[in-house]
């Protein structure tokens, strides 16, 4: 055995990641935590939207911008919260505790690979949601395309780079699935309030709105919103997403251990 | 291509370890061997070599630190202290060389339950440039029929069956395999034995952890003794048994009424016994096989023989003055 022949040996074929892929997405299809409260509820709550009327009107209490046109924004924030906060860790702290990702890292594979797997899932996951939300919002509830789409899009990358980093890092710390998940609730739930899924940000109180400001979700929602109506995201907003992205992502690389 | 007749590592296992030629001897050295989880030393000064194409074990009661050699040998741990070559090979400097060369089997079951076997197969088939053959595989470990199952529907022993498949799969040239039989019923435990003893045939050199003293005897080479951390002995099956000093006895039903004095004579037997019908011959050496050909050139046939021997567990009670926490396997039948 040359040295030579055994150092290319010790690598992986290249199409050890795409196997790897197909078997998540087989694992994500068949436990469909993700699908379920990704792409599921998401849906759902665009048909209870659609069964109200006037989701279309414009209404004064909300600047002159419809429900939906407020809510939009929010279901964006919701989808990417749900997968990066609840079905990215619990998936990769269940593969720990099981031991998977610990054999895994006995072959010339490693782990990495594995995470890098369940990101582009969950990302997928998180495209189709949109797509979803974007497609049902243009047929049915007039969503016209953002005024300001580089400002969106730069806006949409932030919400979603800041989202999957606190998942990493709950998937980095949590010793268990269950831990896992309650550590995804605990974030998610007072996200989701500031990003103003219960009370819109134009309806919260000066001191709400402000606080929201600091929180990803309710920088994402404004960055994202005022996209939509043509206003590049102010700099504020995509800087604290992308303070929580640097300061998670940091934490999740300190903190990560294979078994 | 059993390398045993080449090498033979030095008993005891003090190998100079760190021979960084490329012509190497053993497919594994480990010298001096430390490593401790805070306060507790979980392994001191572990010396052994195992020689290419060597089924070895590493014997001892829970808690010894056969799982922590391993897991340094296979690069999950990192020593304190000591040296470790798998192959020539460092594994804490050069880990992707190391698992290419280097199949495991780890205890804990470590597989997504929603994949199928076929499925798991496949994947892990693809984390290596040369592996075995998935449908030959599937066949030699009795999986076929299984392939399209869950892994989380598969009994306890088909899970350790494909845990072992998986260990193979890319064709290295060492395997570790830790506690590869605990938790299975005798009958899967005898299958999964079967299978180990076909991986001589492909070259595969092995190290088994076990704290089963009849899977040891069974199957390995050489068997390294471990207790509270250290390294007892290391020796084949039945060179420890023979350091026992204990007695073999063979007790037979003789086809016919002979002489004592046509066995007593024999250097190997130190005395021959009646229990009724029975005889009771003790002694050492190969003594069943003297008996039965002095016997069989008298024209007597032994029957019903049985055969006493000290195993490995007589040699474990017999080095370390502890027994095994595990009940006793019974002595060897013949």
């Amino acid at each position: 055995m040359s040295s030579q022949a055994s150092a290319l040996q010790a690598k992986p074929p290249r199409s050890a990641f795409g196997e790897l892929l197909r078997s998540e997405l087989l694992v994500a299809w068949r436990v469909p935590l993700g699908l379920l409260i990704g792409v599921a509820v998401p849906v759902l709550v665009l048909l209870i939207f659609g069964a109200v009327p006037g989701m279309n009107k414009t209404e004064k209490s909300l600047d002159g911008l419809t429900f939906f046109d407020v809510y939009f924004p929010v279901l964006v924030a919701f989808v990417s919260a749900v997968l990066s906060l609840i079905s990215l860790p619990t998936h990769l702290a269940t593969y720990r505790e099981q031991g998977i990702l610990r054999r895994m890292s006995t072959t010339p594979v490693p782990p990495t690979s594995m995470l890098a797997a369940q990101v582009v899932i969950n990302l997928a996951l998180t495209a189709i949601a949109l797509g979803i939300i974007v497609v049902v919002g243009m047929a049915g509830f007039g969503l016209g395309a953002p005024k300001q789409a580089g400002g969106f899009i730069l806006a949409l990358a932030l919400t979603v780079a800041s989202m999957f980093a606190i998942g990493l890092w709950i998937a980095a710390i949590a010793r268990s699935a269950a831990i896992a998940g309650g550590i995804g609730q605990l974030f998610l739930f007072p996200l989701l309030f500031f990003a103003g899924l219960w009370i819109p940000r134009e309806l919260m109180t000066p001191v709400l709105r402000d606080i929201s400001d600091w929180f990803p979700l309710g920088a994402s929602v404004q960055a994202l919103q005022s996209s939509m109506q043509g206003v590049f995201p102010s700099a504020e907003s995509l800087l604290v997403m992308a303070a929580w992205a640097l300061a998670f992502g940091a934490l999740a690389v300190r903190f990560f251990r294979w078994e | 291509m059993t390398a045993k007749e080449d090498v033979t590592p030095t008993r005891g296992g003090s190998a100079t370890g760190c021979d960084s030629t490329r012509e190497f001897a053993s497919a594994v050295d480990v010298s001096h061997l430390r490593r401790t989880y805070g306060t507790t030393v979980a392994v001191d000064d572990v010396s052994f070599s195992v020689a290419q194409g060597e089924i070895f074990g590493i014997l001892g009661p829970n808690g010894a630190g056969k799982t922590t050699t391993v897991e340094c040998v296979i690069g999950l741990r990192t020593p304190d202290s000591g040296a470790i070559r798998v192959m020539g090979v460092d594994p804490q400097l050069d880990r992707a060389k190391l698992h290419a060369i280097v199949g495991v089997q780890l205890q804990a079951s470590a597989l997504p339950g929603v994949l199928k076997v076929g499925e798991i197969l496949r994947l892990y088939r693809s984390f290596y440039r040369d592996g075995a053959d998935v449908e030959e595989l599937l066949d030699a470990f009795g999986l076929a029929e299984k392939r399209d199952a869950y892994y989380k529907s598969l009994s306890g022993g088909l899970k350790q069956r494909l845990s072992i498949a998986l260990a193979i799969i890319g064709r290295p040239k060492l395997a570790v395999l830790d506690e590869m039989t605990t938790g299975l019923d005798p009958q899967a435990r005898r299958d999964t034995w079967s299978l180990i003893e076909t991986f001589r045939d492909r070259g595969v050199t092995l190290i088994l952890v076990t704290h089963y003293m009849d899977e040891a005897e069974r199957l390995c080479d050489r068997v390294a003794l471990l207790d509270q951390g250290r390294i007892v002995a290391v020796d084949t099956p039945e060179g420890l048994a023979d350091r026992t000093g204990v007695d073999k006895r063979v007790r037979f039903v003789p086809s016919k009424a002979f002489d004592d004095a046509l066995l007593t004579v024999l250097p190997e037997v130190s005395s021959v016994e009646h229990d009724g019908e029975h005889v009771i011959v003790t002694g050492s050496g190969q003594l069943a096989n003297v008996v039965i050909l002095t016997l069989a050139a008298a024209g007597v046939t032994a029957n019903e023989l049985h055969l006493d021997s000290a195993n490995l567990e007589d040699a474990f009670v017999q080095l370390t003055g502890r027994h095994l926490h595990e009940d006793s396997i019974g002595r060897i039948h013949q």
